[in-house]
């Protein structure tokens, strides 16, 4: 009964849509990317021009920059069909927990252009076979550096996380005596989806898999993921902060931009920061890839992130919202927020631009991370990922606080996943 | 300004002053602002058309009832029973339409699961510690707001304060102060000389608990202090006078008549805290997130409903949550002896 | 001895009081301090900031209808606690003063709709929302603050209201007033205390909403002041731009302040009604 009116409420109100954009000249979409600021500013200016060329309109719904939040408001939304927006910026994590909401954007994408993009990315939207998002901007880990302190120390910038923990342990030693405070390493240990990210990195970087294997198998009781985490466990105390279990990006980013750290783990955005104006770290800083561990198998590893668009199944005009995605992570507007925002492109051939490099030079080294990062395990567990994450999460931070031992807990996430997945299934 | 009709009787005076006791009806006067004789004894006046009369109030009592009954009806109903019927389903936010009944299957899960009965542990400790200091230090304010002291009306502001900002922003400003290395908190107490080093409140198993219980007892207390403060307002003021005239420590009254005078506003007081302190949500993600030392029941229902949109699950854990808020206030109801049902009338 | 007892207790009763403000009011003040600052000095405990701007603020106002999410705040939770002390307080009369059957469980069932933790309640208040085509519209939002507010104002009035001395009413009865009567002029008089308390905290709980308001709005022109704050970001979705966070706290919470001072002389209105009357 309940649900029969609602329905004939929603197509009432359907209708009524309809109706009125029949009258304005073109069409209304409306579309969610960023809240405030600089990523506003640019999502505004992008979409505008997107609505001049079309003669259509946008309208711009700015959703809270926490992740958790936004998540929550999507979902519900587009549980109830909510038609009021059409498409939607989304975290790198989420096309396979809301991919049964979107439209598929093959055809926004021109098919000459397909190979433009990090293949890591396009696999991580594509779910089912189904593109259900189209790669907007990305970001991985990075290692952030003190040139300064390296220098000073002549130390190498470290390649292996055993040769980091010893030139931070020498660095601290040495430093002690000028900042009593000073830190090794800080990176997030938080109970949250950072530190699925950062453990992810050291796993992978010792050979030990990506939690959950492409094919679905739960692959994450293995001798590498063991030792990678007690590696981990060794740092805490001696060269990061016990308070780095509770550090999210912004707590790390401010020991280490208050020159309490030698090293920091961090996503590109912290780059600029660090070095304005009024930083004492300016000039100081430098960026590398990840170390790797150690085995046959270790690699240096980078987590994937970044934001997508899609478009919403629920859309009464899909067709519109679809080519506002694909003018949107078109190359030239990609090139635009490169230069103007930072924002790392999706896009392979935009590194390469003159003007994208002049105005970003620690882009270079970034387009060779980006082809090897590390895509989470979202895609293939799908709905139920954040399940998987949490269940990782939890347990790498019982182990980093001494709660519990590597081995044990991971075999419980192994076990729990199996049975969440039904046995690889998912 | 209150105005009393002049149709108002006088009041009795209290009995023994010191000795009043308090509840119901009967209490001591309260500033009626007019001289104590005696009153006629109860219903002795009302009884002469007493059935037609009392009826008439039981017809009116549900017309005074009716809109707020309708209103709360409108706005609860539907959330709350949607929620206990999803609890026997196994809908999922992916598709809400394609649920199927599984009868006890979610209760069943969730009481196998050690992570709840971790949560709900978690909760318990934190609400009982909290409420508790809240409590304390929320009469020990209202008591001393209450006494004349300069600067008063500013101070009761200031006092206000922490209720007042936004838990989302206050929460995220505590977690900013108790960082280990740049926080406020730590610099101050080693500036002090109270620690030696400093300390990771927020990692530490044991101190993030303290930390959460620290925090939500700042935000929460004056709401204790400012119901507590308006209960006392309402007391007889003859009484501190009798009192202090007849050299009665302070102490003494205020355990033989200020406490007994207020515990029904008190508890009042302490239901809510509890209601809430059972529900904590915000407070304790945003400074610890899920972790699993300081998740409360809200933590992990949310992350049933909304993380892993399992709806049929997380709306299990809500209703299961529900029940056991239901079961400590009934238990707190029990105990603190609180008059559901008394009434000035009719007794 | 007994003089230097008083003195004693005197001393403790000024250091209570200094701790006291201390703890309630040192993170005002750290949040005004971090407010003044911007860039990498919010990383360092100063506890004078060295040098203050007010960019923070103006950020706020040019970033943002801010100005209009504080209108927006301030118009839902007035409404929001009007509406509720005028329903619980003739609710809490019937409650209170008025002997029939089911009383008793009508007040805990009130207080059960306040046993559900918010996230439980938000999809089925969503649809409700749009069942009744206030999506994103104010009056939305005042409605569904009701089923947080209101059980606990009908509690806090009827606790009072059944302490209220019974011969209070019994003469008004005599006089054959009816209960319309006896609630507006024998106890919504002595009633100030009560009201202007629980309307405060009512207030406060509709304007610190979060929740709710997020997922009931969706233009900025609807959007009430929490909401307004989580929208508040830096150059990235990761950069946590405290300043102007700590800003904007501030200044939403200097209404609050006024309206407790404005509230206060109700609040201890039965202190002083006597004296007045004299």
């Amino acid at each position: 009964m309940i649900r029969a009116l609602l329905a004939a409420t929603a197509l009432t109100f359907g209708s009524l849509a309809v109706l009125s954009s029949a009258q304005a000249e073109g069409v209304t979409v409306a579309i969610s990317c960023s809240s405030l600021g600089i990523e506003l500013q640019l999502c505004q200016t992008g979409a505008d021009a997107w609505a001049k060329q079309t003669g259509n309109q946008v309208k711009l719904v700015s959703t809270p920059p926490d992740a958790n939040e936004r998540l929550s408001l999507y979902q519900t939304l587009l549980a109830a069909h909510s038609k009021d927006i059409d498409v939607f910026q989304i975290d790198a994590v989420w096309p396979g927990i809301l991919a049964t909401h979107f439209i598929d954007l093959a055809d926004a994408v021109p098919a000459d252009q397909k190979g433009d993009f990090f293949p890591t990315l396009i696999a991580n939207d594509t779910v089912d076979g189904k593109l259900v998002a189209v790669p907007w901007f990305a970001d991985a880990g990075l290692l952030y550096y003190r040139k300064d302190l390296l220098d000073k120390y002549h130390k190498p910038v470290p390649t292996t996380w055993a040769e980091l923990a010893d030139t931070a342990k020498a660095v601290m030693d040495g430093e002690k005596s000028a900042t009593p405070d000073i830190q090794g390493y800080v990176w997030q240990g938080r109970s949250y989806e950072g530190l699925t990210c950062n453990a992810l990195e050291w796993v992978y970087s010792y050979g030990g898999g990506t939690i959950v294997d492409d094919k679905g198998k739960v692959s994450i009781d293995n001798p590498q993921a063991i030792k990678a985490l007690e590696q981990a466990r060794t740092w805490i105390g001696t060269i990061s902060p016990a308070g780095v279990l509770n550090y999210s990006e912004e707590e790390s980013r401010g020991v280490f931009q208050s020159g309490k750290a030698v090293f920091m783990r961090n996503w590109p955005y912290a780059w600029s920061l660090a070095n304005a104006g009024d930083s004492p770290i300016k000039d100081k800083v430098g960026i590398a890839v990840l170390p790797q561990g150690d085995g046959s198998d270790a690699k240096h590893a980078a987590t994937l992130g970044g934001q997508q668009l899609a478009v919403s199944k629920y859309s009464v005009h899909p067709k519109e919202a679809a080519d506002l995605v694909r003018y949107l992570t078109g190359a030239d507007e990609e090139k635009r927020r490169a230069i103007q925002g930072s924002f790392n492109p999706s896009r392979k051939s935009v590194y390469s631009d003159k003007d994208v490099q002049a105005a970003n030079p620690f882009f270079s080294g970034f387009q060779q991370i980006l082809e090897n990062a590390v895509a989470r395990p979202s895609t293939v567990t799908g709905q139920k990922y954040n399940q998987v994450s949490s269940t990782f999460f939890q347990a790498v931070h019982g182990v980093l606080s001494g709660q519990s031992d590597a081995k044990s807990a991971m075999s419980g996430v192994d076990k729990t996943l199996d049975r969440v997945s039904h046995r690889g299934r998912w | 300004m209150p105005r009393e009709p002049a149709t108002v009787p006088a009041v009795r005076p209290a009995a023994g002053l010191v000795g009043a006791q308090p509840g119901g009806g009967d209490a001591a006067p309260r500033r009626t602002g007019l001289p104590p004789t005696p009153g006629p004894t109860a219903a002795s006046a009302p009884r002469r058309s007493s059935l037609t009369l009392a009826q008439q109030r039981i017809r009116s009592a549900w017309l005074f009832l009716a809109p707020m009954l309708i209103v709360l009806l409108l706005v609860a109903a539907w959330p709350l029973l949607r929620t206990v019927f999803f609890s026997f389903t196994d809908a999922n936010l992916s598709d809400m339409s394609g649920w199927q009944f599984v009868g006890l299957d979610n209760y069943i899960s969730l009481v196998e699961d050690p992570v709840w009965w971790r949560s709900v542990v978690n909760t318990l400790i934190f609400a009982v510690i909290s409420v508790a200091i809240e409590t304390a230090l929320g009469l020990i304010i209202a008591l001393t707001l209450d006494a004349h002291i300069p600067g008063r009306g500013l101070v009761r502001a200031a006092v206000l304060i922490p209720w007042a900002i936004p838990t989302v922003v206050s929460a995220r400003m505590w977690a900013w102060m108790l960082n280990d290395l740049y926080g406020v908190i730590n610099a101050a107490l080693l500036s002090l000389g109270l620690i030696s080093k400093p300390y990771a409140w927020l990692a530490d198993p044991f101190l993030s608990m303290v930390s959460v219980i620290a925090v939500d007892v700042w935000k929460a207390t004056p709401f204790m202090s400012l119901l507590l403060l308006a209960a006392l307002q309402v007391l007889p003021r003859e009484i501190y006078e009798a009192a202090r005239v007849d050299g009665v420590s302070p102490v003494k009254v205020f355990f033989r008549v200020t406490l007994p005078l207020i515990r029904p506003a008190l508890l009042v007081a302490v239901i809510f805290r509890i209601l809430d302190a059972l529900r904590v949500f915000d407070v304790i993600y945003v400074l610890t997130g899920n972790n699993q030392n300081t998740a409360s029941m809200s933590i992990y229902a949310r992350q049933q409903l909304v993380d892993f949109q399992d709806v049929g699950y997380g709306s299990a854990a809500a209703t299961f949550l529900f029940l056991i808020v239901a079961l400590v206030t009934i238990v707190v109801i029990t105990f603190g002896r609180v008059n559901v049902a008394a009434a000035g009338d009719g007794r | 001895m007994i003089g230097a007892r008083r003195l004693f207790g005197r001393i403790f009763f000024y250091i209570l009081i200094a701790v006291i403000i201390v703890y309630t009011v040192f993170p005002f003040y750290w949040a005004i301090v971090s407010s003044l600052k911007t860039g990498t000095s919010l990383f360092t405990v100063e506890f004078i900031p060295r040098h203050p701007t007010f960019e923070n603020y103006v950020a706020l106002f040019k970033e943002q209808p801010f100005a209009y999410n504080i209108l927006n705040s301030l118009i839902v939770a007035a409404s929001a606690t009007i509406i509720s002390l005028f329903l619980a307080l003739t609710a809490a009369y019937a409650l209170s003063r008025i002997r029939f059957r089911g009383r008793s469980a009508m007040l805990f069932g009130i207080l059960s709709v306040s046993m559900f933790p918010q996230i439980a309640v938000l999809s089925g208040m969503f649809e409700l929302i749009r069942l009744l085509g206030l999506y994103d519209t104010l009056i939305g939002l005042v409605l569904c603050y009701l089923i947080l507010t209101l059980p606990f104002t009908v509690w806090v009035l009827t606790s009072f209201m059944r302490e209220l001395p019974r011969e209070l009413e019994e003469a008004a009865i005599v006089d054959g007033a009816k209960p319309w009567r006896i609630l507006t002029r024998v106890f919504l008089p002595v009633m100030g205390p009560a009201l202007a308390a629980t309307g405060l905290l009512a207030f406060i709980v509709a304007w610190n909403e979060f929740l709710f308001a997020l997922t009931f709005t969706l233009s900025n022109e609807h959007r009430t002041v929490p909401v307004a704050i989580a929208l508040i970001t830096g150059a990235s979705a990761y950069e946590l731009p405290w300043g102007r966070i700590m800003a904007a706290s501030v200044i939403v919470t200097v209404p609050l302040i006024l309206l407790v001072l404005i509230l206060q002389r109700r609040i201890v209105s039965g202190l002083t009604a006597g004296a007045v009357k004299g």
